[in-house]
């Protein structure tokens, strides 16, 4: 029923985009050289949900879509994290 | 409801003509009242073979010891009887058959969005169905109840593997048709109808079908990772690798307890649409019943844990899970609220859909207090894998889905077919269908008090009586199933002419079509401008 106009990310965009998730990339193999005991993870978490959302914001073009995208996306992120959370919640108390 | 109807003539969608002819027409089209059609016809193929599978393990359960069968074919019979019921039948149920035959047709739309990836949801129905069944040409069939339970899935010698995969194919069919229907929904409404004018039904649709997009590859991954145990002994599940098996219990909780949702959502969309035309009143709380299915959708996540609190999970996530299965409750309520307030003061009009509409309300409000007994800790522990379970699990899959499914079968078959059944066979199958249904399930919530536990071929004498009457039941109950299904069958090439496109007299957008529908559903998009169930 909606129409959204098409949207042409430039060239430099994409570069820049780019060189983020090599950064990140590179990023995710140093902190494997940190030891901070059970925050290893959550920090490999934190940089692997940076990479998809930069994925998601420019190269899937949810920034430019209509936002309904957006909110049914950050809406399914948070019943992903809620459910990881109740999960985790029963291993954090055994 | 809307300004535009068809009158003239057109050709049936049951009789069109299409590139193919034959069986080919049927299997190659991507109609989607075909498709719902093809989902019918084999789920009454598969629900026939689980219900004899059923029947015969309570005919081995009518005397203690060994009656027709032994233990590991008993433990081969409720595994396959559970995994058909719930992968092949209960799952796709009424979004697979209803929602697609009625979804397009109900918001004005001439087809789904995707009508090839339509036509490919059944097709890996149909090779997911294949694959579970092959088990039984290679090595036997599985032992492990439909739940797959870690470690025994990856240790027992039967032949676990392909009801693993063909699961996790047919999920991947059950992710299809939700991502349909949500585009379907969200694209293909006709003018002038806004969410809020759309009625209950797809709006059932629409909740079900997120659940089956996000909670579907969770079962998915699990069932790969119990098969790269069992294969690669990888040691995730595995407690003699390192692994935990009470995980292997979390991820196919966190699938399977929404799945519950997944089959009981559209049913209560369909129960909303058959009892305002029954009782020819206004639905009362529309928007009530839309946010509560909401409601349910998105809290039915969060419950997951009340099937493990026997499993050895720490005390506080005990109480949180426990905490959120009496949250859930409340929605289911208010729907039950709001479905007997349509009825108050109602013109009923006693017909076979209002009577299995009416019975589905009655069983479900059992299974679902008896299910708070189940979501509180003191109670849970002592009827925990009793037969108390089975009863409320049944009451609340059979009796839920499964009677909304016999009352919307009953309410669209003349649309569906362009002939009516016979009325006083289908309310005969319904009175036996219910009595056997009460005999069958009932003594079972006596027999889990008592502590007679569930999966089991033999029990101590003192849990004979109740048995007895349970499998007498079962006997009962399948008799009432069969002159329902002879007389449907029957009635969908002989029965009487429906010429009318509104038998009932409904207010929705299907009932403006043709009877049978057209191709396309309509010639014109029709233009949406009142509410759904505005009866003056």
């Amino acid at each position: 029923m909606s129409q959204e106009k098409h949207h042409i990310v430039s060239y430099t965009t994409h570069g820049i985009v780019l060189a983020v998730l090599l950064l990140l990339t590179a990023a995710s193999v140093a902190v494997t050289r940190l030891e901070m005991g059970p925050l290893n993870t959550l920090v490999a978490m934190l940089i692997a949900g940076a990479k998809a959302a930069v994925v998601l914001i420019w190269f899937m073009h949810l920034k430019f879509d209509n936002k309904l995208y957006t909110i049914f996306t950050v809406l399914v992120l948070v019943i992903f994290l809620l459910v990881m959370y109740v999960t985790f919640f029963d291993y954090s108390y055994r | 409801m809307s300004e535009t109807t068809t009158s003239t003539k057109h050709v049936s969608f049951l009789e069109y003509q299409g590139k193919y002819k034959g069986i080919l027409g049927w299997i190659l089209s991507t109609d989607h009242k075909r498709v719902g059609l093809l989902y019918l016809y084999t789920m009454l193929v598969f629900f026939s073979l689980a219900a004899i599978l059923g029947l015969l393990m309570k005919l081995q359960l009518i005397a203690p010891g060994y009656t027709i069968m032994g233990p590991q074919t008993y433990n081969a019979m409720f595994t396959v009887h559970g995994i058909i019921m719930i992968f092949i039948i209960v799952v796709p149920g009424l979004p697979a058959v209803f929602g697609n035959f009625f979804l397009p047709i109900m918001i004005g739309a001439k087809d789904v969005a995707f009508p090839k990836l339509n036509l490919a949801s059944w097709w890996i129905y149909i090779i997911g169905i294949l694959v579970v069944l092959s088990s039984q040409f290679i090595g036997g069939w599985p032992d492990t109840g439909w739940t797959f339970y870690a470690p025994y899935s990856f240790r027992t010698p039967a032949n676990v593997l392909p009801a693993l995969f063909g699961a996790f194919i047919l999920g991947f069919s059950s992710i299809l048709t939700g991502i349909n229907f949500v585009v379907t929904i969200h694209r293909m409404r006709a003018p002038g109808m806004t969410w809020f004018k759309m009625p209950l039904f797809p709006w059932t649709l629409y909740a079900t079908a997120w659940i089956q997009i996000l909670a579907t590859p969770v079962i998915g991954i699990t069932l790969l990772l119990t098969v790269m145990e069992r294969v690669l002994g990888v040691g995730i599940f595995d407690p003699a690798l390192g692994g935990d098996p009470i995980l292997y219990q979390h991820l196919f909780w966190i699938y399977s307890h929404p799945a519950v949702y997944i089959m009981i959502l559209p049913g209560m969309g369909a129960i909303s649409e058959i009892l305002p035309v029954f009782s020819r009143k206004r639905i009362y709380g529309y928007k009530a019943i839309v946010l509560s299915s909401l409601a349910i959708a998105f809290v039915g996540y969060f419950v997951w844990g009340h099937h493990m609190f026997t499993s050895g999970m720490s005390g506080r996530a005990l109480y949180a899970f426990s905490f959120l299965t009496f949250i859930v409750a409340i929605p289911s309520a208010i729907k039950v609220f709001n479905w007997v307030s349509t009825m108050y003061k109602g013109s009923l009009n006693l017909q076979t859909p209002f009577y299995w509409a009416t019975s589905f309300i009655f069983v479900f409000m059992i299974g679902g207090l008896t299910g708070l007994v189940l979501g509180s800790l003191a109670t849970n522990v002592h009827v925990h894998d009793t037969h108390f379970v089975v009863a409320h699990f049944h009451f609340i899959v059979f009796g839920g889905t499964g009677y909304a499914f016999m009352a919307a079968l009953h309410y669209w078959f003349p649309k569906m077919f362009g002939r009516m059944y016979d009325a006083t066979w289908a309310n005969t199958g319904w009175v036996v269908f219910f009595a056997g249904f009460l005999t069958l399930y009932l003594p079972m919530f006596a027999l889990g008090l008592q502590g007679m536990p569930r999966r089991y071929y033999d029990y101590l004498p003192e849990f004979h009586g109740g048995n007895i009457i349970s499998s007498l039941g079962a006997i009962l109950m399948i008799a009432g199933a069969l002159i329902i299904i002879v007389n449907l069958v029957r009635s969908s090439r002989h029965g009487v002419k429906v010429s009318d496109k509104n038998p009932w007299g409904g207010k929705t957008l299907e009932w403006e079509t043709d009877t049978p529908p057209t191709l396309e559903n309509w010639d014109e998009i029709p233009t949406v401008s009142e509410s759904p169930y505005e009866y003056k």
